[in-house]
C-alpha cells in the first residue's frame, strides 16, 4: 500500500506492506536511520519519534497507522544548521556516550520542554524515565534537560 | 550557534540523527535471519526446511551440512591457556548437537527482514531434547553433561598460589570460612551485534558492530580462505559494547559475509534483542568459598579462595574471567599468602565471556566481604581494617608474586590507597554516619552505610598503534586500529594528538577501527584505549612534530634546536621565521605534477634545487606511523561508598547517596572519563539491585526482553558523587592508566556492604531483590 507522512515539515510518500512498522518505514523505505531501534517491543524508547508533536514509539506502531500523519524524527530537531536548545545542552553536558539512545531522549526531551517549560527536578527524572541509556547512567542526561530549559528560555 | 561548547567531537552527528550504526547500512542488501535452537541441550534429529521455499523472496537456507571448509569447522579458541585442558568451541550452524537455547540452527537469506523472518519460521527441526546442565552446582555435581567428552563438565581447573595460604589460615589467631555467590548478567548494549557484508569477486568489505575489527579481520581471512590484504573490515558507529562485542567472531560475524561471497550479494544482519539474549555472551555467575586467617588488628595471613565459574556451553574467549577474578581479588591489600583454584565448569546456557569489570566484580565481592565480615568479628571499623591491610604509598611497583591476564607478572605501578580511603569517607560522611543512622532510626527509618575498594588492571597489551598525517592545508588525520562504542577516542585522541602538535582539536579527524586506514590493533577491551592508543598517537604524533621540524630547518636554514611546533606552524621560538604545517606537508612530498597553488610550491621547478641531494630524503609525506607496547599493565583504582534505604515494610532498597574516588592516573579529559564513572556506577547499580538471567531448570531464559530483565532507567540511578585522585603511571609517557571499566566494580561489595549495616544480618549473594531481602529476613529472626 502506499502510506504518505509529512515527516520533518516534509510529504513523503512510499510503498510499504501493511505489516511494516512505522520504524521500519522511516528507517527503510524513507532512508531515515536516524531512529533507532534498541528493543523492537517497547521498552528503550530509542525508536521515539513526535507523531503530531507527541512522542510515540515508533517500533509499536504500523507505518499504515501513520498515514496523514505529521512525524517528527531527530533528523528535523535541528533548524537549518543550528542544533535545538535540547541538542546544543545534550552536547554541553555530555549526555551522550554512543549516541544509540540519543534520538529517543531527544525527540521526547523535545515534547517534554514544550508541555514545561520550566520543569522540577522531579518532573525531569519522571519526564526521562521512560528511555533506557546504557552508557550515561543518566546523570548528564539529567543535567542537560536542564540545561536546555535554560537555554530555552534565553 | 556552532559546535564549539559541544564536549566531544563525536557528538554533532550523533545529536542530528546523522551517526551511522551497523543497521543504518547496507539499504537494499539482503536480510539474513536465523532459526535458533528452542531447547537447551538436544540431538538434532532433521531439518526440513520445505516450508521455507514457499516464502517468496526468500534466497537460501543453509544448515551446517552446506557448509564448506574452514566455514564448517569448529569456531576458534581464541586465548588458549595449559589449564583448559577441555576447551570446546561452537559451530557457527549447530552441527547435531544444540547446546543452549538460542544456539544458531539454521540461516536463511531473503529479500528483507520480514520475509527471512517468515522464512525461518517455516522451517522445522526435529530435535531430541537431552538433560540440561542448568546452574554452576548442577554443572559441578555432573550426574548430566553439556560434552559428552567432558567429564565432570569441568572445562579448565586453575590455581593461583603465593605463599603457603592452608599453613597460614590454620596458624592463624581468627579464622572464618564462608560461602560467597554471584549471578548472571549481561553487557546489554543498546545497539545489538550485527554484520553486513559485500564481496565483489576479489575484495571482501565487512562491517561489523565489533570492539575489534582488526581481528575479525584475521579469523575472516582464516574461516574464509580469503588473503589479508583483500579484506578490510569497519566498525561504524557502535551502539556501545562494555564487552560483549570483543568477542569474535561471532557465528553470525563469519556466515554473514560468506553468503555474501556465496551469493554475490550484500549481505546483512542486525540482531534483534531476543536474539541478543539468548545468543550473545553473558557474564558474572560464579560461587566463591573462602576461607580467610587473620590477627587481632584484622590484618589478614592467609586467604583460600575456591571458585566455581560458570563459563556457559563454550569456551572461545578462554579462561580470561577466572584468571582476572583470581588475580583482581587482591585488590588494594597486602595478602602474605594466598591461595585460589578456580573450576571452570561447562552449562547448557549462552557463553560467558568478559562483560564491563570482567571477573572483577567477583573479586572484589569476595576481598571486601571478607573485610567486613573481619571487622564484625572483631569489632572494629570497616575502613580501619581495609586501612590496615593496604599496601602503603611507599611500596610502589608493588610484586603479588602472580600472572595476570595478559601473562605479565602481577606488579602494581602506582597508587594511594589511604589518601583514597580519606576521599572516600569525607564525600560519604563515614566519621558521623551514626548519627545520620540514629536519627533515621528514630524516624522509623533502616538505613545503612557501605564500602568497598578495588584495584583495576587496565592497559593490558601486547600493543597500539597510530598513524597521524598532516595534509596539504595543514588538518591532521589520525587512525588508530582499536575501535569505538561511545567512549569519545575521537575527542580523547585528537586531544593527545593535538597537544604534541601545537594546535587545536578542530584541526584534527581522528578515525577509529577502521582496517583500510590502520590495520595493526589488538581492540578495545579491559579499559585499554586511552593507555594504549593514547600513547601511540602521542608516539606518532612525536615523529611528525620532529619531521617537520627538520623540514622546516632545512626550508628556513634554521637550527632544528631553535624551532618550536606550535599555532599550527614551525617557527622560531625567537619568532624570527614560521612555516606553515600544510606548506610543510606539501614539501614534504615532492612533485613532477602540480594541480593547484599549494602544489606548485613542490614542484620540480619550484626554488633553488640543490643539484647535490636528491629531491627526496626519508619518506614523503607529513606523516608518520607509532606504535605503543607496554612491559605490562597499569594499575588504576578506586573506593566507592553508598547509604542505602531499606524499607522496614516492603524490604524495597533505595540507594540514598553513592559517592565514587577514583584514580585512574593522568586525566587526559576529566568530563569523559566522569561519564564513565557515571554509566559504570549504573551498571554496577543494575547488578546489584535488578537485574539477572533467570534461567529455569529446562534452560530456558525466562527474562529476555527490555520487559522482564530489569535495566534501569533513570529513576533507578542514583545521584553519583564523584572525586578523583591522579597517580600517574610511571609505565606510560602519557602517564594514564584506564577508566573504563573502574565504575562498574565494586558496586555489588558496596551496596551488600550496605543492606548488612542496616539490616544486622550477612549478605552474601548478589544481586538482592526486594524479595530476597524479605525472606533473609525472616531467615534472620
Ligand atoms: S525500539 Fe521501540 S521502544 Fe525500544
Ligand atoms: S549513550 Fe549509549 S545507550 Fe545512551
Amino acid at each position: 500500500m502506499r502510506i504518505t507522512l509529512h515527516v520533518n515539515g516534509v510529504p513523503r510518500s512510499a510503498e510499504a506492506e501493511p505489516r511494516v512498522l512505522l520504524s521500519d518505514f522511516l528507517r527503510g523505505e524513507l532512508g531515515l536511520p536516524g531512529t533507532h531501534v534498541g528493543c523492537e517491543h517497547g521498552v528503550c524508547g530509542a525508536c521515539t519519534v513526535l507523531l503530531d508533536d507527541r512522542p510515540v514509539r515508533s517500533c509499536l506502531m504500523l507505518a499504515a497507522t501513520a498515514d496523514g500523519h505529521h512525524v517528527t524524527t531527530v533528523e528535523g530537531l535541528a533548524e537549518e544548521a543550528a542544533l535545538s536548545p535540547v541538542q546544543q545542552a545534550f552536547g554541553e553536558c555530555h549526555g551522550l556516550q554512543c549516541g544509540f539512545c540519543t534520538p529517543g531522549f531527544l525527540t521526547t526531551v523535545t515534547a517534554f520542554l514544550e508541555a514545561h517549560p520550566k520543569p522540577t527536578d522531579e518532573e525531569i527524572l519522571d519526564a526521562v524515565s521512560g528511555n533506557l541509556c546504557r552508557c550515561t547512567g543518566y546523570q548528564n542526561i539529567v543535567k542537560a534537560v536542564r540545561r536546555a530549559s535554560e537555554l530555552m528560555e534565553s | 550557534m556552532t559546535d564549539v561548547a559541544l564536549s566531544r567531537k563525536e557528538d554533532h552527528r550523533l545529536l542530528t540523527g546523522r551517526g551511522r550504526f551497523l543497521d543504518d547500512l547496507g539499504r537494499g542488501a539482503l536480510c539474513a535471519a536465523f532459526v535458533r535452537s528452542p531447547h537447551a541441550h538436544a540431538r538434532i534429529r532433521d531439518i526440513d526446511v520445505a516450508g521455507a521455499l514457499a516464502v517468496e523472496g526468500l534466497v537460501a537456507v543453509y544448515t551446517w551440512e552446506d557448509l564448506p571448509a574452514g566455514v564448517r569447522d569448529p569456531l576458534p579458541l581464541l586465548i588458549p591457556h595449559p589449564s583448559l585442558t577441555h576447551g570446546r568451541t561452537p559451530y557457527a550452524l549447530a552441527r547435531e548437537f544444540v547446546r543452549h537455547v538460542g544456539e544458531p540452527v539454521a540461516m536463511v537469506i531473503a529479500a528483507d527482514r520480514y520475509l527471512a523472518e517468515d522464512a525461518a519460521a517455516r522451517i522445522d527441526v526435529d530435535y531430541e531434547v537431552l538433560r540440561p546442565v542448568v546452574g554452576i552446582e548442577t554443572a559441578a555435581a555432573a550426574e548430566h553433561l553439556v560434552h559428552a567428552d567432558v567429564p565432570g563438565n569441568l572445562g579448565a581447573r586453575l590455581e593461583q598460589s603465593v605463599g603457603d595460604a592452608a599453613a597460614a589460615i590454620a596458624a592463624a589467631p581468627h579464622r572464618l570460612a564462608f560461602r560467597l555467590d554471584i549471578e548472571r548478567s549481561a553487557s546489554m548494549p543498546l545497539e545489538g551485534k550485527g554484520v553486513y557484508a559485500r564481496w565483489d569477486g576479489e575484495d571482501l568489505r565487512v562491517y561489523s558492530s565489533t570492539q575489534t575489527t582488526t581481528s575479525v579481520r584475521m579469523a575472516l581471512s582464516a574461516k574464509l580462505g580469503v588473503p589479508l590484504p583483500h579484506i578490510e573490515v569497519i566498525a561504524p558507529d557502535v551502539g556501545g559494547g562494555f564487552g560483549v562485542k570483543i568477542m569474535h567472531p561471532w557465528p553470525e560475524e563469519v556466515l554473514v559475509p560468506w553468503a555474501a561471497m556465496t551469493l554475490g550479494r550484500e549481505v546483512k544482519w542486525a540482531e534483534d534483542r531476543r536474539e541478543h539474549f539468548i545468543s550473545s555472551a553473558h557474564e558474572r555467575a560464579q560461587i566463591h568459598h573462602v576461607e580467610v586467617g587473620f590477627d587481632d588488628d584484622g590484618r589478614v595471613l592467609g586467604l583460600d579462595v575456591r571458585i566455581l565459574h560458570d563459563h556457559g556451553a563454550y569456551t572461545p574467549y578462554g579462561i580470561i574471567l577466572p584468571i582476572v577474578t583470581s588475580t583482581q581479588l587482591l585488590g588494594p591489600y597486602k595478602i602474605p599468602s594466598y591461595h585460589a583454584t578456580v573450576d571452570s565448569l561447562y552449562t547448557n546456557a549462552v557463553i560467558v565471556t568478559p562483560y564491563r569489570g570482567a571477573g572483577r566484580p567477583q573479586g572484589v565481592f569476595c576481598a571486601e566481604r571478607t573485610m567486613d565480615k573481619i571487622a564484625a568479628h572483631l569489632d572494629l571499623d570497616r575502613a580501619v581494617v581495609r586501612r590496615r591491610n593496604f599496601i602503603e604509598p611507599d611500596e610502589f611497583p608493588y610484586d603479588h608474586g602472580l600472572t595476570f591476564q595478559d601473562g605479565r607478572p602481577l606488579i602494581y605501578d602506582s597508587g594511594d590507597y589511604p589518601q583514597s580511603l580519606e576521599k572516600i569517607k569525607a564525600l560519604i560522611g563515614w566519621d558521623g554516619f551514626a548519627a545520620r543512622r540514629e536519627a533515621a532510626a528514630a524516624e522509623g527509618r533502616r538505613i545503612g552505610i557501605g564500602l568497598g575498594c578495588y584495584v583495576e588492571g587496565t592497559g593490558v597489551g601486547p600493543y597500539e598503534g597510530a598513524h597521524v598525517q598532516v595534509v596539504s592545508n595543514g588538518h591532521v588525520y589520525v587512525a588508530t586500529g582499536l575501535t569505538s562504542q561511545g567512549q569519545g577516542h575521537q575527542t580523547v585522541l585528537a586531544q593527545v594528538a593535538a597537544a604534541e602538535l601545537g594546535i587545536g582539536t578542530e584541526q584534527i579527524t581522528v578515525t577509529t577501527g577502521d582496517t583500510r586506514r590502520f590495520g595493526y590493533s589488538v581492540g578495545t577491551f579491559a579499559s585499554r584505549a586511552a593507555v594504549m592508543s593514547g600513547n601511540a598517537v602521542a608516539v606518532a604524533a612525536g615523529k611528525v612534530k620532529e619531521k617537520a621540524i627538520a623540514l622546516a630547518a632545512k626550508v628556513l636554514g634554521a637550527d632544528p634546536g631553535s624551532l618550536e611546533c606550535a599555532g599550527g606552524e614551525v617557527r622560531a621560538r625567537d619568532g624570527s621565521a614560521a612555516i606553515g604545517l600544510g606548506t610543510l606537508a606539501v614539501l614534504s612530498n615532492p612533485l613532477r605534477y602540480s594541480f593547484d597553488e599549494e602544489s606548485a610550491r613542490a614542484g620540480q621547478f619550484a626554488g633553488v634545487p640543490d643539484p647535490d641531494t636528491p629531491p627526496l630524503e626519508g619518506e614523503p609525506g607529513l606523516e608518520a606511523t607509532g606504535y605503543y607496547s607496554p612491559i605490562r599493565s597499569t594499575f588504576a583504582s578506586g573506593m566507592h561508598a553508598a547509604v542505602v534505604e531499606c524499607d522496614p515494610e516492603t524490604a524495597e532498597i533505595t540507594v540514598l547517596d553513592y559517592a565514587v574516588v577514583h584514580d585512574c592516573g593522568r586525566m587526559i579529559n576529566p568530563q569523559l572519563v566522569e561519564g564513565q564513572v557515571h554509566g559504570g556506577v549504573a551498571q554496577g547499580i543494575a547488578g546489584a539491585l535488578y537485574e539477572r538471567m533467570a534461567y529455569d531448570e529446562h534452560g530456558q531464559l525466562l527474562n529476555a526482553s527490555f520487559m522482564d530483565f530489569l535495566m534501569p532507567y533513570a529513576t533507578e540511578v542514583p545521584a553519583i558523587d564523584t572525586d578523583h585522585l591522579e597517580t600517574p603511571s610511571p609505565l606510560n609517557p602519557l602517564g594514564v592508566k584506564g577508566a573504563g571499566e573502574a565504575g562498574v566494580i565494586p558496586v555489588s561489595a558496596v551496596i551488600a556492604s550496605a543492606i548488612e549495616d542496616a539490616e544486622g544480618f550477612a549478605i552474601d549473594a548478589m544481586p538482592i531483590s526486594p524479595s530476597q531481602l524479605h525472606h533473609l529476613r525472616g531467615a534472620a529472626r
